[in-house]
């Protein structure tokens, strides 16, 4: 049997709500993952890819044993989450974006060490690891600082420590990259590939909704998107999906009641997307063939829309995005947080 | 992958991790208490303003000298009362708030360790409050204990401690699931089990029946047995001998302990089947 890290097959997991409606209480349900079947491979750093409400979370939880599928099994390091769970807490841990862990008044190594505790590790070996992924995080020199006087981005980055410092098989990265600045993510996203390399029997799982994240990072991709998995390959692989087409952006004057809708109507126009910016708009575009642009300018031109700037542009996860699901991502989650 | 060990390094299990575990989450507790000195006011200070009050009552109807010392006894327990009331039960809440409790409930160790360190911590805490009480309070009034068996009278405070604080493990799962709904009820009950639990007055004064109600809350019957251990006229007022009292003590702790497990247990499975206990505010 293949040696899988993580394994799931048919994972649904189905919230009850309970509300009031004119003085009755009512219950509806909220389907927050459904079907999901995913394979990885021990030694592999898979990412989790999809919009905020996608289900990510939901899926990571069922994976740390704290919350349980309501249909489908989940295995992970080789154990049932919900018969197994003492055997693989010791195997895993998570580190979560924004996360407000450990005590203010206790300073960074000290919540460290505390945490190190409940894993079990001997204090002498805790702190030479702690003052280790300190020091390769750029905080060593916060190690004696109260946790409440730390920024965010410190404070995640001490978060990012707690995850390592137990050295799990399996680690679980919900939005690692979360209100971090780019030199801080970068130093993250190093010490991510650092830790896989120095030993490949460890497995990483990391969420984000950065696609330049996951694809620089990422052996696989699982697509997510209302809490189904759309399509999971490696980068290269899904961004071939559309090597065949061509994908241009168009920044453009206001569309003037114009909709990707009508654009998409033009032959050759596989997709139209259109997010608005300050005086104007920008249009990402699929086409079948590069002929198809010229329908797309005169549409634009009869409408009175002007042409700022025309690029061409080689496939990224986003337009994979795009092309699965029919939005962008920010669109995706615009919609989610307009209920 | 099923074979594989745990991770590289030695790491403790079983008894090591559970006690590692105990004394890592009591850290806090005990450190707090250095770095942030605002308790010697309002835990001290405080306190002994109360204690201050009742002596001045007594004194003004000529009680006899030794309910002073039970005044000041009463003072220092109580430190332990209103720790176990306001800051034990409700921490696992706080924990849940912060975004602890997720990461506790996903460790591989047992959550009764991080409920026993929690207790040991804040008992360690309050321990010193207490002393302080105890001693500014017998210098200012000139309490005189006579102590016949100090092995005894350890004894006794240490099952009340044990009970006391078991109990308290028990309300910080109760207050973890019924949130706001448990906090009431602690604020209701708070005056009546301060005038039952006979904090500043013998509980032998009050009808049999009620004292002995009282005695659920391990502190009136701790207390009790203590004052009759600590002051020299202290058994003529005891509600029952402090040998029985210490036999309900001991009963006492073991149902709080094993309820505190059977309560975390469920909550845990709670938590972990509908998913809104590890999730502040949802």
């Amino acid at each position: 049997m293949p040696p899988y890290a993580i394994e799931t097959k048919d994972l649904g997991r189905v919230y009850k709500i309970r509300g009031i409606k004119k003085e009755k209480a009512i219950r509806r349900e909220l389907v927050a993952l459904a079907d999901v079947n995913l394979r990885i491979e021990q030694g592999e750093l898979f990412g989790l890819l999809g919009p905020n409400g996608a289900g990510k979370t939901t899926l990571i939880k069922i994976l740390t044993t704290l919350l349980a599928p309501t249909s489908g099994m989940a295995r992970v390091a080789g154990f049932d989450v919900t018969k197994s769970a003492q055997l693989i807490r010791p195997r895993i841990n998570m580190v979560s974006g924004g996360e407000s862990s450990g005590y203010g008044l206790l300073t960074v190594r000290e919540n460290l060490w505390m945490f190190s505790q409940f894993y079990g590790v001997p204090s002498k070996e805790a702190y030479d690891r702690i003052d280790g992924l300190l020091a390769r995080l750029g905080i060593y020199d916060r190690r004696h600082t109260k946790s409440s006087d730390l920024s965010t981005g410190l404070r995640q980055k001490m978060n990012i420590v707690r995850g390592f410092m137990t050295d799990p098989q399996v680690l679980f990265l919900d939005e690692p990259t979360l209100g971090l600045d780019v030199g801080a993510s970068r130093e993250v996203r190093g010490l991510i590939r650092e830790w896989l390399d120095e030993n490949r029997s460890r497995t990483l799982l990391l969420t984000t909704h950065y696609m330049v994240e996951a694809d620089e990072l990422c052996n696989r991709v699982a697509i997510i998107n209302e809490g189904r998995v759309l399509a999971c390959d490696t980068p290269s692989m899904l961004k071939q999906r559309l090597q065949m087409d061509v994908l241009f952006e168009i920044d453009t004057t206001p569309l003037n009641g114009l909709s990707p809708e009508k654009l998409e109507t033009q032959p050759g126009v596989r997709k139209a997307t259109c997010h608005e910016v300050d005086g104007g708009a920008t249009l990402n575009l699929v086409l079948k063939e590069e002929a198809a642009l010229a329908g797309v300018i005169n549409t634009l031109t009869a409408a009175g829309v002007n042409i700022m700037k025309l690029s061409k542009h080689e496939p990224t996860l986003e337009d994979v995005f795009v092309e699965l699901v029919g939005h962008s991502m920010a669109d995706v989650e615009r919609s989610n947080v307009n209920g | 992958m099923d074979n594989q060990p745990v991770a590289e390094g030695k790491k403790y299990t079983g008894w090591r991790l559970f006690w590692h575990s105990v004394v890592a989450r009591s850290y806090p507790r005990v450190i707090g208490q250095q770095r942030d000195t605002s308790w010697m006011l309002f835990d001290v200070i405080m306190p002994l303003g109360s204690v201050i009050a009742y002596v001045m009552v007594y004194r003004a109807l000529k009680a006899p000298d030794q309910y002073v010392g039970f005044v000041v006894m009463g003072g220092a327990m109580t430190a332990f009362w209103m720790n176990v009331l306001w800051s034990m039960s409700s921490q696992l809440y706080w924990e849940k708030e912060q975004g602890n409790l997720a990461l506790y409930i996903m460790a591989p160790n047992s959550m009764m360790s991080i409920l026993l360190g929690m207790a040991l911590g804040g008992m360690v805490a309050t321990l010193l409050r207490a002393v302080v009480i105890t001693l500014l309070g017998s210098l200012l009034f000139g309490v005189q204990y006579v102590v016949a068996s100090p092995f005894e009278l350890f004894g006794v405070f240490a099952i009340s401690m044990v009970a006391l604080y078991g109990m308290g493990m028990m309300f910080a799962s109760a207050f973890l699931l019924f949130g706001r709904e448990a906090w009431a009820i602690s604020d209701m009950v708070t005056e009546p089990v301060n005038l039952v639990s006979g904090l500043y007055f013998p509980i032998k004064s009050l009808p049999f029946w009620i004292a002995a109600a009282a005695s659920i809350i391990p502190l009136t019957l701790g207390l009790d047995a203590m004052r009759q251990l600590a002051f020299a006229s202290g058994f003529k007022i005891g509600f029952l001998t402090p040998r029985v009292e210490i036999l309900i003590l001991v009963a006492l702790s073991v149902f709080f302990l094993v309820g505190a497990k059977l309560l975390l247990d469920y909550t845990e499975k709670l938590a972990i089947r509908e998913g809104r206990l590890t999730e502040a505010r949802r």
